[in-house]
Parts: structure tokens; C-alpha cells; sequence
């Protein structure tokens, strides 16, 4: 089918609508779009950019305008973001993202659900115990946005895997739970020129920072990787689920502004946070 | 004469904490290293030390009015 065939199609099922403050935009609903894909030999994803693209938005993200424009959506929906680690920042991250329109995602984790992930893991339930974090991730995504296409690795990242997983990423997310493994990802991230998003949550405190291929990265925040511990004061403090749920949703924040080019982000800086004090920081680390 | 600092410590760093912690009392001259060292947390532990806001060394010294932020390592997820 030619493009202009699609165009037709997409016209003809548009219809007119109202944003809430009572401005009115031609709409695609969900449905519209799945039953598109059935019939005609376009992605959901290409059919909804090539709506994006003729002025008519997918009710699916209605609700991002007009904080986004038409063409930050169809940015997003061009985008390629990984997400690594899938446990309590990752499965926050990967929901987010979902739902905001990211196009792809890659999906990296080698670990399977326990039972102590329940009280932060919004991926784990009582019934997943014992499953891939890596397949609820991939599952959770076609649930909530079947448009996004998905790259699962049912594997933990490492030094000779990280190439191969992370190269095809506009943006990667660092959701991991461990230092060492950080710097891989940190390491990663730089040789192939990709910004790197990272959080790590201790009880109700948290850090954040976004590192640019040329910034100073992780050693500025743990000092040199070959002298690093495993965990942090996460070992004696949990991971509590409100703290890690704000750091996952920090993280998107900062995704989203890499990708759109817009707002400031915590470039060189780091985020500190605490929530059982309300103290929000920016600390500069250069 | 003695003079003051707002002094934040986050995390596990946080049952160190002075009783006032806002209005802890400094020698002008105090490196981070023994301001550390009283308030008795392993140097391990405050590796991210922050004065007014910005990264510095455990040999940089206080002067009194500062806010000093110390943050251990953290890597949950």
C-alpha cells in the first residue's frame, strides 16, 4: 500500500474533538490505529506518526499536547531509548516511557522476580515470582502502548554484551542496583557516544545525573570504578518504593528533554534527594 | 571565634547527624576531613562532600556560614 493510500484511510477514521480547554483537534483513536495496522501494511508506530505528520493526533497522547508539540510527539515516537536494569527504577522507567510515546525500547535484565522485590517492583506481582524481568517488562509494554516496538535481552549487561545491546540507543537508562555493574553501562554509553541517564536509590534518599559522552561521568560520584563496593547504604537501608517510583520518574524527565532539546539537564550536576527530610539539591560536581 | 555551618548529611550518614545540624558550631579553618572525623563517620563513607552547593576535596577548609551537604555511596535500584 503507498503512503497516500494510508493517508486516505487515516482521514477518513480521524474525527474532531475538543482539548479541555476547549480547543478542538482532529483525533485517531486506538482502536483506529490496531485496526489500521490489521488491514493495511503499516506499523502501528508509522501509521501514528504519518497521523502526526498530517496534523491529526493519536488520542493515545492527547494528553501530552500541547506540552509537546506535533513534532516532539513524532521525535519521540523516532526514538530508541534503553533501558537497563528492570527491577524498581527500570520498571518505572520502562511504564513511563511506554506511555509518553517513546518508539522503541530496548529491554536488558538477566534477573528473575523474588519475593523482595515486591515492595518496590512495579513489574513484580506474587504470581510473576520466579519470571523474567526482562519478558513482564516486554509484556507490560504491548499492554499499555502496543505502537512501541521492543528489543528484549533476557540477559544481565556486561563488558562483551554492552556494545551489541546499547548501540542502536538515542538514550540509555541506567536502572541497575549494583556500582560495578554502573560503570560498565558508563563505559558503554561513552565509546559509542550516547547519553546516559543514572539513578540510584538508598531507603528514602536518591541521586540523579545525566552524562554526556564528554562529561566527567560516574568517577566524579563514586571516585574510580576498581575501588568501588557492590552496593552503597542501600545494604543497610532498602530501597523504599515512593523514593525509587520519583527517581524513576526523574529519570524519564530527564530522557525526554535529552531527546526534545529542551530545559535544563543535570549535566555535570547531581540531584540529591530526600524525601523523608522534603530536601530536593542540586549539587554541582565540576 | 566559633562560627557556624548548615550541615546536611543524607542516607545512612544521617543518624550522625548533630543535634542542631543547621547551626553546627565550626572553627574558621576546619578542613572537611576533621569536621568528618568528629562527627564520626568512616572517610569511606563521605565521599561525595559538597560545600554550597558544589563537589570539593576533604582537605578543603570552612569559614563559617557555608552549608556543607555529605552524601555516601549509593547504588539501589
Amino acid at each position: 500500500m503507498k503512503t497516500e493510500d494510508l493517508l486516505k484511510q487515516i482521514r477518513e477514521k480521524a474525527f474532531k474533538a475538543s482539548y479541555p480547554d476547549g480547543t478542538t483537534y482532529w483525533g485517531l483513536s486506538v482502536n483506529q490505529v490496531v485496526s489500521l495496522e490489521k488491514t493495511l501494511a503499516f506499523s502501528a508506530k508509522n501509521i501514528e506518526i504519518a497521523a502526526l505528520e498530517n496534523g491529526i493526533i493519536p488520542e493515545r497522547y492527547v494528553r501530552n499536547f500541547n506540552a509537546f508539540s506535533q513534532k516532539d510527539q513524532i521525535k519521540l515516537l523516532r526514538s530508541t531509548v534503553a533501558v537497563v536494569g528492570l527491577g524498581g527504577l527500570g520498571g518505572g522507567v520502562t511504564e513511563i516511557l511506554a506511555r509518553i510515546g517513546i518508539g522503541t525500547l530496548i529491554l536488558i535484565d538477566g534477573d528473575i522476580f523474588e519475593d523482595t522485590n515486591l515492595n518496590r517492583q512495579m513489574l513484580s506481582t506474587q504470581l510473576r515470582i520466579g519470571t523474567s524481568k526482562a519478558v513482564a517488562a516486554a509484556e507490560r509494554v504491548k499492554e499499555i502502548n502496543s505502537s512501541v516496538t521492543i528489543t528484549v535481552h533476557k540477559q544481565f549487561l556486561d563488558k562483551q554484551n554492552a556494545p551489541a545491546f546499547l548501540s542502536k540507543a538515542h538514550v540509555i537508562v541506567d536502572c541497575l542496583d549494583n556500582i560495578p555493574t554502573r560503570f560498565i553501562v558508563h563505559d558503554a554509553a561513552k565509546k559509542l557516544q550516547i547519553p546516559l541517564v543514572s539513578s540510584a536509590v538508598a531507603g528514602a534518599s536518591g541521586q540523579l545525573t545525566t552524562i554526556f559522552p564528554e562529561d566527567g561521568g560516574l568517577s566524579l560520584i563514586y571516585g574510580e570504578s576498581d575501588l568501588q563496593a557492590s552496593m552503597g547504604a542501600e545494604k543497610s537501608l532498602g530501597c523504599l518504593p515512593h523514593a525509587v517510583t520519583f527517581l524513576s520518574a526523574m529519570e524519564c524527565s530527564e530522557v525526554v528533554k535529552i531527546i526534545l532539546n529542551r530545559g535544563s539537564l543535570l549535566r555535570n550536576q547531581i540531584m540529591l534527594v530526600d524525601l523523608d527530610t522534603n530536601s530536593l539539591e542540586i549539587m554541582h560536581l565540576v | 571565634m566559633e562560627k557556624y555551618i548548615d550541615l546536611k548529611l543524607y542516607a545512612t550518614l544521617n543518624k550522625f547527624s548533630p543535634s542542631s545540624p543547621e547551626h553546627y558550631p565550626v572553627r574558621p579553618g576546619t578542613t572537611i576531613l576533621s569536621l568528618i572525623e568528629k562527627l564520626g563517620i568512616p572517610t569511606n563513607q563521605a565521599k561525595l562532600v559538597f560545600i554550597n552547593g558544589v563537589k570539593c576535596e576533604l582537605t578543603a577548609s570552612l569559614h563559617g556560614g557555608e552549608r556543607v551537604g555529605i552524601f555516601p555511596p549509593v547504588g539501589g535500584g
